[in-house]
């Protein structure tokens, strides 16, 4: 038995990768198994939680539904392209000053969805926040203090 | 630094993707290891086919139990032991059967998907019901009925007390079952090397872990390395023995390479054991005023298939609590646990003492009804008054510590505009237009600091201690090693708070690590809301003794006594003489330097300390609810939660605002959307997170919270944990508001969750 190899060329956080893969491989798994960009997080299998979420061609996705061959010749942001050498990025800032998040294991695809609302509405309401990330699940904080990071956010750089 | 709202040591790392959890660590030659699960909720194996598997790529084994019958079984309880994966037959839909090794997780599924298990059914018990009804065959060798466990708590009963009262009522109560369903699913990576293996895994108690893996593979403990990296939350869920903490270091030793399991979402619904699941039959006997009398309990606990040492006996922490915060004369307790062909069940979130608190308050909610009175005024005549505390219970050797609870309850009322309320719902009653409101109160109080030594000895561990080594390094600043293991509580940061204040070293320069059993001395873990009530005392105590001995060295270096000196910001100060002043990193640095010392002053500045609590602690408050209910739908909206909490000493306030949000919304989940269920032929009907309803962003409301803080005596640090709060208080919160708006019907209970349907069949089949 053989197992199928398409070749991929994928931009993630500004880097060019071209490597072999299965038709099968998940985004998700390109990016944690392949790359070892293990930022990006999988907490199901039915593309429900959102922990995997992140930038396609400027687009919030879940990377547990897309395969690695379709993202070929797209361009990738994972949770470790935000922010710089000088430090957070203002969403991830606001995640540590209003204490968004505990155990941290949603806060990297809470933490892209969020910038990509910022992106979208720089100055969101509650109730649009809560709309915009309504796809990520995080288990420990009861998503206030999510809200509030997200307001600190906004109120303090946005989606830079 | 304790009482500041700091922002967290831990955030960093996860916030820019550089957390370590255990599916982010890869080894040279890592091999996955994957379940197969039973189809199947009771039946015989006839047979497993795994020559299919064997041929597919990358396939590198297939086990199933009888090539596991020479390892000594995992943690159990004595005479029902349980294995590693299903032998003879299976047990619960998920029981693993066999096991499959491959060099990718998809191949490895792959494999896991081509063995072929076949089964004779047998008859399914999926309920409580069904497994003790009379021709119920029993589920669990050795077991010869399905009645795993039978207590008698209380010696006596209550009958003559319930024959005394003016007023007695029954209630039948369901706290139904749910899934801890942490972000991160369980993981473990074990790497034998040498003479022993190294763990990675999403555990509670890493000492507790090494301790059983050590004993299973007859090997010395300073030969097995245990660590629990970031751990993506666990709620009580990853404190259980699951058979891959044991069956990757044995496929890792056989294979002589790498081998790491990662739970699946799926999987983890069905085989990660699930929380709560008991019934309640209840007795109560009061007077005029609503002043309780007697409380008679009977609990029917569902285990599940194969009985967990821990959940087996969980109902022995119900029936401790169910005074709730109220002076109940007497009470009588006892516990039935039953086998079923269900998930096992075990700790969730509180463990056994969510389920009082939402007994006795639903109990006290009921009271109050029957008599015509507001539940807030039956509260406040059954309160244990603050000049009570410390409050010996009907329990012996549960005693309350300090606390105010008529004070909370006043605070809560107060923040709710009650009497505004109660306003505002006869108002929209009378309003056919207007949705129905509701206002349900929980005065809670539940058990924390866990801890002390006999008590927890009676889970397994070692001791109910926690211990912590601080070491001040020659530049001054500290680093100080923890047993606790947590996953999303802030210890680096709490932690580093009660150590700046008693070493006097700043916030920034203070590092704390925990989880890994090599680097870190003998420690208990992280549950039972016990990290700052027995870890934080540890850290105290140990960073005490650091600044005693710091302080003799100070003196010596001014020429003084270690009395004449006084703390300043830089270090330590002649009393009155500023300029005789030296910093703690001149301290630090003159403590290594033998000949400099006094005579007989050991080199370093380190101090270990074992912190053994001479209690339980109690956390309690007061919560409140207001719901309104869409009269078409019965859909429940909640408008808003109060919570007024009493977690002792409040070390960040910052950080404890989250833990009790957090618990909060697991028991607004509760009482609204969660239950694992399965059907009569014991098949899960909702094993995943599309049909399990874990809620979203658009689920949960707002959280008002307020504090008041009574110190414990029962620690020096005062403190008394809120990890379990939130979950203990607030599912009876808002169970007590949708009765309470629905109550003019003649609506006496709503079983949770609490959904449209079910809200709006008691509205229209009330009375
Ligand atoms: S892992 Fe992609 S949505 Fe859950
Ligand atoms: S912080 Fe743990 S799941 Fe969100």
């Amino acid at each position: 038995m053989r197992v199928e190899i398409v070749r991929v060329e994928i931009t993630v956080n500004g880097q060019p990768h071209s490597r072999e893969v299965e038709p099968r491989l998940l985004l998700v798994h390109f990016l944690r198994d392949t790359l070892s960009l293990t930022g990006t997080h999988v907490g199901c299998d039915t593309s429900s939680c959102g922990a995997c979420t992140v930038m396609l061609d400027g687009v919030a996705v879940k990377s547990c539904t897309v395969l690695a061959a379709q993202a070929d010749g797209c361009s990738v942001t994972t949770v470790e392209g935000l922010g710089g050498p000088d430090g957070l990025s203002p969403v991830q800032e606001g995640f540590r000053q209003c204490h968004g998040l505990q155990c941290g294991f949603c806060t990297p695809g809470m933490v892209m969805a969020a910038t990509a609302l910022l992106t979208e509405r720089p100055d969101p309401s509650e109730q649009e926040i809560r709309d915009g990330l309504k796809g990520n699940m995080c288990r420990c904080t009861g998503y206030q203090m999510i809200v509030e990071s997200v307001q600190w956010a906004a109120a303090n750089g946005g989606a830079r | 630094m304790i009482g500041s709202a700091v922002p967290r040591k831990e955030d960093a790392a996860l916030l820019t993707g550089r957390g370590t959890f255990v599916d982010d660590i890869h080894r040279p030659g890592l091999l996955h290891m994957v379940y197969v699960h039973s189809g199947e909720a009771h039946a015989l194996i006839t047979q497993i086919d795994t020559e299919a598997a064997r041929a597919l790529p990358g396939v590198v084994g297939v086990w199933t139990a009888r090539d596991f019958a020479e390892l000594p079984a995992r943690p159990s309880v004595p005479g029902l032991e349980r294995g590693y994966l299903a032998g003879d037959k299976v047990h619960y839909v998920g029981e693993p059967v066999a096991v499959v090794v491959a060099t990718d997780r998809y191949l490895a599924a792959d494999a896991a998907r081509a063995v072929r298990v076949e089964y004779e059914p047998l008859p399914v018990m999926a309920t409580v019901a069904d497994a003790l009804a009379p021709d119920a065959v029993p589920i669990f060798a050795p077991l010869e009925s399905n009645l795993a466990l039978e207590q008698q708590v209380t010696p006596h009963d209550v009958a003559d007390e319930l024959d005394a009262s003016p007023h007695r009522l029954r209630a039948r109560l369901v706290n139904q079952r749910c899934a801890g369903a942490p972000l991160e699913p369980y993981g473990v990576l074990a790497d034998w090397t040498g003479a022993g293996p190294t763990i990675w895994a999403t555990v509670q108690a890493p000492h507790r872990v090494r301790a059983e893996i050590a004993e299973r593979f007859g090997l010395a403990r300073h030969l097995v390395r245990v660590i629990a990296p970031d751990v993506g939350g666990a709620f009580g869920v990853k404190s259980s023995f699951m058979p891959e903490l044991f069956l990757a270091p044995e496929l890792s030793r056989r294979l002589g390479r790498p081998v790491k399991f990662v739970e699946t979402r799926g999987e983890h619904m069905v085989h990660t054991y699930h929380g709560r699941d008991q019934i309640q039959e209840v007795e109560v006997g009061f007077d005029d005023e609503g002043t309780i009398l007697a409380l008679d309990v009977t609990l029917t606990v569902n285990t599940g298939g194969v009985p967990d040492p821990v959940g087996i006996a969980l109902a022995t922490l119900t029936s401790y609590m169910l005074g709730g915060c109220y002076r109940i004369p007497k009470i009588a307790a006892r516990f039935r646990s039953v086998v079923t062909n269900t998930t096992p069940t075990a700790s969730y979130r509180g463990a056994g003492r969510p389920e009082a608190s939402f007994l006795i308050e639903r109990v006290v909610d009921l009271v109050a009804r029957r008599l015509g009175k507001d539940p807030a005024d039956v509260r406040r005549v059954n309160l244990v008054q603050p000049g009570e505390m410390p409050y010996q219970t009907p329990f012996e050797g549960i005693v309350y510590d300090e606390a105010d609870y008529p004070a909370a309850l006043d605070l809560l009322l107060d923040r709710l505009d009650y009497a505004g309320l109660r306003e505002e719902q006869e108002r929209r009653r009378a309003d056919p237009g207007a949705k129905l409101l509701g206002v349900g109160l929980s005065t809670f109080v539940e058990m924390g600091g866990f801890g002390p030594t006999p008590l927890f000895e009676q889970f397994g561990y070692i001791g109910g201690w926690e211990s912590a080594n601080v070491r001040l390094q020659p530049d001054g600043s500290a680093i100080i090693l923890v047993g606790t293991a947590p996953h999303g509580q802030g210890h680096q940061t709490a932690l580093a708070q009660i150590a700046a204040d008693e070493l006097g070293v700043p916030f920034e320069a203070i590092s704390v690590l925990y989880g890994d059993t090599a680097v870190v001395q003998e420690g208990i873990g992280t549950m039972g809301s016990r990290g700052m009530p027995v870890a934080g005392n540890a850290v105290r105590q140990a960073a005490a003794d650091v600044a005693a001995k710091a302080r003799l060295i100070a003196a010596h270096m001014l020429e003084a006594e270690g009395d004449d000196l006084v703390r300043v910001e830089a270090g330590f100060q002649v009393k009155g003489v500023p300029t005789a002043e030296v910093s703690l990193a001149a301290v630090a640095e003159r403590s290594f330097k033998p000949h400099l010392l006094p005579a007989g002053t050991g080199l370093g500045l380190e101090c270990t300390s074992y912190y053994e609590p001479s209690n339980l602690s109690y956390p309690s408050g007061a919560h409140g609810c207001v719901v309104e209910i869409d009269r078409e739908t019965g859909h429940v909206h909640v408008l808003r939660y109060v919570c007024v909490d009493d977690c002792g000493t409040v070390i960040n306030p910052m950080t404890a605002r989250g833990q009790i949000h957090g618990g909060v919304a697991q028991g607004i989940a509760q009482a609204l959307y969660e239950k694992v269920s399965f059907d009569a032929d014991g098949r899960p009907l909702n094993a995943s997170l599309e049909d399990y309803m874990l809620p979203g962003m658009l689920d949960l409301p707002g959280y008002e919270t307020h504090h008041i803080e009574t110190k414990s005596s029962f620690n020096p640090l005062g403190a008394k944990g809120l990890g379990e709060a939130g979950a203990t208080a607030a599912p009876q919160a808002v169970v007590n508001a949708i009765v309470d708006a629905l109550a003019h019907l003649g609506v006496r209970d709503v079983e949770m969750p609490c959904t449209p349907e079910r809200v709006w069949k008691a509205m229209h089949h009330a009375s």
